[in-house]
């Protein structure tokens, strides 16, 4: 075992584990969106991003790779990870703004803004799928194609692939288009409606009728 | 010729060499590096043989080819043996008169001589010419004056006699420690030093060991890895095969970018040439040691230059870096322990060995030792290879070997280090170069380039550039980069435009500080280097765009109009012809107009102007 810590709390852990699972187990909560633990970690994201003291110096790395070794010390929620975080969060959201788990993600995180032009794409391109189909499913129908701007997941040459199965494990696992959020009404919204509790609908209650969708949000419909 | 078997009989063969070499006999050699080459060396090499041939001097004179000798800027260069006359811009007309006159009698042409653009004053010699006289080359000495693809000419100047004292009379523990205490440091741009490197990669475990040598030299005007390979590749060879025995590794790979034709070529001719005398292959020079180096050749992504992504290029998987928390040196190519290193640093390892620790650590500052090589291009006069000591300054470089700027105008900034480099403002000048002084300034020493930009250059749309450069080159892979630098090249695009507010100076600042600390590899983590320091040194250049939306520098075209200066315009008509859009009216020897509406601002009429009489001005609505 090794021993190292965690924003000041001496934590144990095993040769080989990444300060991410050290974090998971003990219950520190440092946000992801391309990790699963059954999949190799891939580090693309940088949503983990975590301070490390190495010698004299600090280092930013990514705790889903990074390694722990003796002695180790991380920090996962200093002035400078929030705010980066938050930008990337942005980032994202400007290129995919209905992605339900991008938007939890924000509400939590207290983004307040989006500050770029908006796109409306579906993809984050985290390669959980790519992951997934290839480590889990054995199969390895999809892969990134491309690069920078022009980067996506494709089958080869965009043809119907042959060992495709259609399971579905690259469906289940993406977080931008299986759940998409319904609270955002213009581009560039925040919808934030999964963390306000208190019903918005209260005062208005005689006039209108309240659905509320699954993720949360309230829909209203005034009463005829 | 069979293979050499031992250090000794490579001695006598150098010293037959030698010998057989009469050194007052007559020698043309010409430059058909790519730069000579792009501007007609080969036709001049072509008169050369004919010329010699018509002449019957066959037997009384030589013709060499040799690679590039740095002096781009005056190419096609012809340098003249016994004497060394050193000839510049020189064309196919010429070569007869070359022949008769400087090839037989000894005579010099004086119209071909090098002339000192300010003084006038002529050189007849390399060294006498202020471009080469301060200079220290050392990586690039033999450059101009081997044949690459002649082995023989390598061995003549004392090539592979490192290998062979390395192979035969030293332990790998012995070449590490000596190349450790030259303080030799990674050549490639970050400055690791190579004989820690090296020892690493020794001591890790795995089984095989690979050596890579990186030559995918991607920079924008940098050229300098690749006038090595293709002037000198033996060098490269030689140097990775030393290290190989040092690491004990018994296979390497150069990385080459397939956008080098020649480098690949001549690299090519010289593995076969080194197999056949026994300095690569099977049991080099009787030792019992192996080594053989195999080609991969890079498709031309600008990101395969990092070195985990050139790891997996070469392993024929997608150009793409990994977190490098586990090193290359323990784990790299097929997860083995790989020593990567850029093709100079290879380069300068037969010198070190060959030489001594000592002399090559005499030179340079206390952290930075030897010299460093920067392609000196943009708006100077003497653009080409340069190689100097470490910790000259930026001042000498520019001033003294670079011969000043174009048109005499104000120097306004240096880029160094490519993409990933920043740019250093006139009042850092006197800036040594030196791999941590180039950091503090906010830049970094690179793969060589060095840009020079002249007060006509707008430092917005400098950033601009790179920016627009490096989000066509990002992989992809992780999201400050790929989504980071699209915003980024977004907002400075918006900015060049005039539609640029203060809010969006802070957020191009906050970004790329994020984007530098999160990003996956040195490809994202240097991207922001350009904005960060131009909108350190150049504040006011942004401020003037954001606020005034007004372009100082006359560049961004948004900002600008063209307007014809009633007081210097003659009516020639030049412009008027040229002009693309027909935008310029006017009657024959009377002033010309610019139509606004029809104006594309493409600067032809500008360009083609003698009379200096069109002129840039601030954009009014």
């Amino acid at each position: 075992m090794i021993s190292c810590s965690i924003n000041g709390i001496k934590v144990q852990a095993e040769e080989g584990s990444t300060i991410l699972e050290v974090a998971q187990m003990y219950g520190i909560d440092i946000p992801t969106l391309c990790y699963h633990h059954d999949l190799t970690p891939y580090g693309a994201c940088r949503l983990c991003m975590v301070e490390v003291d190495e010698g004299k110096r600090t280092k930013i790395v990514a705790s889903c790779l990074y390694p722990v070794k003796e002695g180790l010390k991380a920090r996962t929620h200093t002035e400078k990870l929030i705010k980066g975080r938050k930008l990337i969060l942005e980032l994202l959201l400007a290129r995919c703004p209905s992605s339900k788990v991008l938007q939890d993600l924000a509400s939590k995180m207290g983004v307040e803004k989006i500050r770029f032009n908006m796109e409306n794409d579906d993809c984050i391109l985290c390669g959980l799928c790519v992951r997934m189909c290839a480590e889990q499913m054995g199969s390895g129908a999809v892969g990134f194609v491309g690069r920078g701007q022009k980067r996506e997941v494709a089958t080869p040459f965009h043809a119907a692939s042959d060992i495709c199965r259609n399971c579905g494990a690259c469906m289940y696992i993406c977080p931008a288009v299986n759940l998409q959020c319904r609270g955002v009404k213009h581009p560039g919204d925040l919808c934030n409606s999964c963390l306000v509790i208190t019903p918005q609908c209260i005062e208005k209650y005689g006039q209108v009728t309240c659905t509320i969708e699954s993720c949360g949000a309230c829909v209203q419909k005034e009463k005829k | 010729m069979g293979k050499i078997k031992n250090k000794q009989a490579l001695v006598t063969l150098q010293k037959s060499l030698l010998q057989q070499r009469d050194l007052s006999k007559p020698c043309a050699r010409v430059c058909v590096g790519t730069g000579c080459r792009a501007r007609g060396s080969l036709n001049v090499l072509k008169s050369f043989e004919d010329e010699i041939k018509k002449q019957g001097l066959a037997s009384k004179a030589d013709l060499k080819q040799t690679g590039c000798h740095g002096f781009c800027e005056k190419g096609p260069v012809v340098v003249i043996g016994p004497e060394e006359t050193f000839y510049s811009e020189v064309e196919s007309a010429d070569v007869p008169e070359i022949v008769s006159e400087t090839l037989m009698k000894g005579k010099i042409v004086d119209r071909l001589l090098y002339a000192e653009p300010v003084t006038g004053r002529k050189s007849v010699c390399e060294h006498d010419i202020p471009f080469y006289k301060k200079q220290t080359r050392r990586i690039l000495f033999n450059n101009g004056k081997i044949d690459p693809t002649n082995i023989l000419d390598y061995i003549t100047v004392g090539g592979y006699l490192a290998l062979a004292k390395t192979v035969t009379e030293m332990s790998s523990e012995e070449v590490i420690s000596v190349i450790d205490k030259s303080g030799l440091r990674g050549l490639g741009g970050a400055g690791f030093p190579t004989g820690r490197k090296w020892r690493s990669t020794r001591t890790a475990v795995g089984d095989p060991k690979f050596v890579v040598g990186n030559g995918d030299e991607g920079d924008p005007g940098a050229f300098s890895d690749r006038s090595l390979m293709e002037a000198n590749p033996h060098s490269i060879l030689e140097g990775m095969t030393i290290g190989a025995y040092a690491i004990g590794a018994n296979s390497g790979f150069l990385y080459v970018r397939a956008e080098y034709p020649l480098a690949l070529k001549h690299l090519q001719i010289a593995i076969e040439q080194s197999k056949e005398y026994g300095f690569l292959g099977d049991n080099i020079l009787a030792s019992g040691f192996n080594f053989n180096v195999d080609i991969a050749r890079g498709g031309g992504a600008f990101v395969c230059g990092e070195s985990s992504a050139l790891v997996a290029s070469i392993e024929g998987k997608m150009g793409e870096p990994r977190a490098k928390y586990i090193h290359t040196v323990e784990k790299g190519l097929w997860n083995k322990p790989t020593n990567l290193n850029n093709v100079k640093t290879w380069a300068c390892v037969p010198l070190i060995i060959g030489n001594g620790a000592n002399w090559y650590s005499e030179i340079g500052t206390k952290e930075s030792k030897g010299t460093a090589v920067f392609s000196l291009v943009g708006k100077i006069n003497n653009t080409g290879l340069v190689e100097v000591s470490m910790g000259t300054p930026l001042k000498r470089i520019v001033y003294d070997i670079g011969g000043g700027i174009l048109g005499n105008r104000r120097l306004k900034a240096l880029q160094t280090g490519g993409p990933s480099g920043g740019c250093i403002p006139e009042e850092l000048l006197d800036l040594p170069v030196d791999f941590d002084e180039l950091n503090k300034a906010g830049s970094m020493m690179g793969s060589g380039g060095m840009i020079v930009m002249d007060e006509y250059t707008c430092m917005v749309d400098v950033a601009r550039y790179f920016l627009d450069f490096l989000q066509y080159e990002s992989c992809g892979k992780c999201v400050p980069c790929r989504e980071g630098i699209k915003r980024m090249l977004e907002i400075t695009t918006n900015i060049t435009k005039g539609h640029g507010t203060k809010e969006d100076m802070d957020l191009l600042q906050e970004m790329a500080e994020t984007i530098r600390d999160f990003s996956l590899c040195g490809l994202g983590q240097t991207a922001p280097n350009t904005v960060l320091s131009t909108l350190r040194y150049f504040r006011k250049e942004y401020e003037a765009h954001v606020i005034e939306k007004r372009c100082p520098a006359g560049v961004c075209k948004a900002l600008i109009q063209y307007t014809i200066l009633k007081e210097k315009c003659t009516g020639c008509g030049v412009c008027k012809a040229l002009c693309p859009s027909q935008a310029i009216q006017g009657e024959p020897k009377k002033t010309h107009i610019i139509d606004m509406a029809k104006c594309v601002k493409c600067n032809a009429c500008r360009d083609v102007c003698k009379f200096e009489a069109v002129a840039v001005k601030q954009k009014v609505d």
